[in-house]
């Protein structure tokens, strides 16, 4: 970092300019670094060793002396059908909860702006403090609703609604409404935040002119809250994709999400340049969706006043 | 204005009961005398009990509060700094580099991270000897290199809707600008440190991916202990444990609230969430 005395508000930032450098550094190193290195191994072949890689840069004598590379692992990924499919099955997965966190989180922020000031906080409230408890305990919690013998079965069972439990742990379902229940308020908030900032009187203007109620939300409110929406939505799909947690817990053996598989590839079959490479395309199946919620983002910044 | 259709009244009143009836659960049942789990076998304290007992579990719980602690004061540190060059240095040399490496960690599946640092700390070893052994060190450099960027949300957010001329008056008056720092600024973004802190220390202590792929031999957290059991079904041990966390939480939100007025830390989460 050069010293400050070019511009910006002169000698009182100079040693921000100077302590930015720390965070900086560490950032470059414990960041940056890392996913250049899983690049690196990405191209590397496996071997019987520690680290059981190939290393990629050669130094000879005269310094640098070539580059090792195999494009071996994503070929593998690529041909080996194996992986397509659960890329394929983790998209689908996190597509489908994002829908169904879509389908109950949006009439809960619809109602959350129609309450009164006072009550509106104390909704919001109640649907952020849950995330403030831990997220694996959350999860764990489901095994004990879920189970055949557990509560829900139990309780359906007592009043006649069936004779044999349901399963509903241990399988896609429970997947899906483990994203539900985890991901719901990053759904709530940005709707929330886009429906507060709508003219409501314009929609009961529109209920008022003739309209009924449910077209006149339709047609008026559904498409000025795409904001909220493709936000909420992409907050959700996001770290939804790449998830470990709910699949371990709740999910079959037949649930194929990359979170659980690389896990399994790393801890269990210990094949780290295909772990790596199989986290390199997880990374790129992201960015498109990952620029579209930053681009999103800005331009809710240039419209908030 | 204030229609009520009962479609709608159901569908939240089934959000919510979906966002608590789990964890009411969970309280319930931890005082439950059977051990099968379902069964309602008269009030007790026995889990608790056996908690005590348990060293392991203390062992982890102690290890993870040390880690929570003293990531979330690092990253604290650093998320203030880089919040305020970020926001306040115009000509920030790497700018560019510096919101991008700040932002990313927030949307990086954890798998990712968590894998990525390990060959980080692996190739670390190799090449100066350093860190000769993984465990709570990893643990906490990792933690607060994710915690840094939730605590660079909570701050810009304050700082852009913070008054500057308080300070540009002091320095106006001639007051140092380490003087104005640590006497004006500092005060004004004190709640967004706390929201920053607070987060930063639950995302710690919550942390199962990344610390199972930085930790080594010998380090096991909390969260890594409660996996290894949760994994074969539930146990009425670790409801016990949920339910002291969630009284710890609720302590330490309700207190935070209080004390930070309105806008305090639990409305900081979503914040950093939904981007707003």
């Amino acid at each position: 970092m050069s010293d400050g005395t070019t511009n910006d508000g002169g000698h009182s930032l100079r040693w921000l300019r100077r302590m930015v450098t720390l965070p900086y550094l560490w950032l470059l190193l414990f960041f940056l670094a890392p996913f250049l290195i899983i690049l690196k191994i990405s191209f590397a072949d496996p071997i019987v060793a520690q680290p059981p890689f190939t290393a990629l840069l050669e130094w000879g004598e005269q310094g640098f002396t070539g580059l090792k590379t195999t494009f071996e692992n994503y070929a593998f990924l690529f041909q080996d059908g194996y992986y397509g499919i659960i890329y394929l099955a983790s998209l689908k997965m996190a597509g489908i909860g994002t829908l169904l966190c879509l389908m109950l989180g949006y009439p809960m922020a619809y109602f959350i702006v129609r309450q009164p000031p006072r009550r509106r906080q104390i909704l919001l409230l109640a649907v952020i403090l849950p995330f403030w408890i831990s997220f694996l305990l959350r999860v764990y919690a489901w095994i004990g609703l879920l189970n055949n013998r557990g509560l829900i079965n139990n309780f359906l069972i007592s009043i006649g609604v069936i004779d044999h439990p349901l399963t509903m742990l241990y399988n896609d379902f429970a997947v899906y409404l483990g994203i539900v229940y985890s991901y719901l308020p990053f759904m709530i908030m940005p709707l929330y935040a886009n429906l507060e900032r709508l003219d409501l009187d314009l929609l009961d203007a529109a209920a008022d002119l003739g309209a009924r109620r449910w077209q006149a939300f339709v047609d008026v409110t559904v498409p000025l809250s795409v904001p909220g929406i493709i936000g909420g939505c992409l907050l959700v799909f996001i770290p939804a994709v790449g998830e470990f947690t709910i699949p371990a817990l709740l999910g079959g053996a037949d649930t194929l999400m990359i979170g659980r598989v690389l896990w399994d590839e790393f801890f269990i079959n210990r094949d780290w340049p295909v772990a790596s490479a199989v986290s390199v395309v997880l990374v790129l199946l992201l960015v498109a969706p990952i620029l579209w919620f930053q681009r999103l983002q800005r331009r809710e910044q240039e419209a908030a006043p | 204005m204030k229609r009520r259709s009962p479609m709608l009244m159901t569908i939240v009143a089934f959000g919510y009961a979906l966002l608590y009836v789990p964890i009411v659960s969970v309280v319930i049942y931890s005082f439950n005398g059977s051990r099968l789990v379902t069964l309602w076998g008269g009030f007790s304290l026995r889990w608790y009990a056996s908690l005590l007992a348990d060293k392991d579990l203390l062992g982890a719980a102690l290890l993870s509060l040390r880690i929570a602690i003293v990531s979330a004061t690092f990253a604290t540190a650093l998320g203030a700094i880089v919040a305020l060059a970020l926001h306040r240095v115009n000509r920030l040399r790497g700018r560019l580099l510096l919101s991008g490496m700040i932002t990313a960690p927030l949307v990086m599946p954890e798998i990712i991270t968590g894998l990525s640092l390990l060959f980080l700390f692996i190739s670390m070893a190799d090449l100066i000897g350093w860190p000769a052994s993984r465990g709570a060190t990893t643990i906490t450099i990792a933690h607060i290199t994710f915690s840094m960027a939730y605590v660079v949300v909570v701050v810009r957010a304050r700082l852009a809707a913070m008054d500057e001329s308080l300070e540009e008056a002091a320095m106006d008056l001639g007051g140092r600008p380490v003087a104005v720092f640590f006497d004006i600024t500092v005060p004004m973004l004190l709640p967004a440190l706390v929201s920053g802190w607070l987060l930063s220390f639950t995302l710690s202590l919550d942390d199962l991916v990344i610390s199972s792929f930085v930790s080594g031999p010998g380090a096991t957290t909390l969260p890594m202990l409660i996996f290894a059991k949760v994994r074969l079904g539930v146990t009425p041990d670790i409801n016990a444990i949920t339910t002291i966390i969630i009284a710890l939480v609720v302590i330490i939100v309700v207190a935070a609230t209080i004390i930070s007025g309105r806008r305090g830390p639990v409305a900081a989460r979503p914040a950093d969430a939904g981007g707003q």
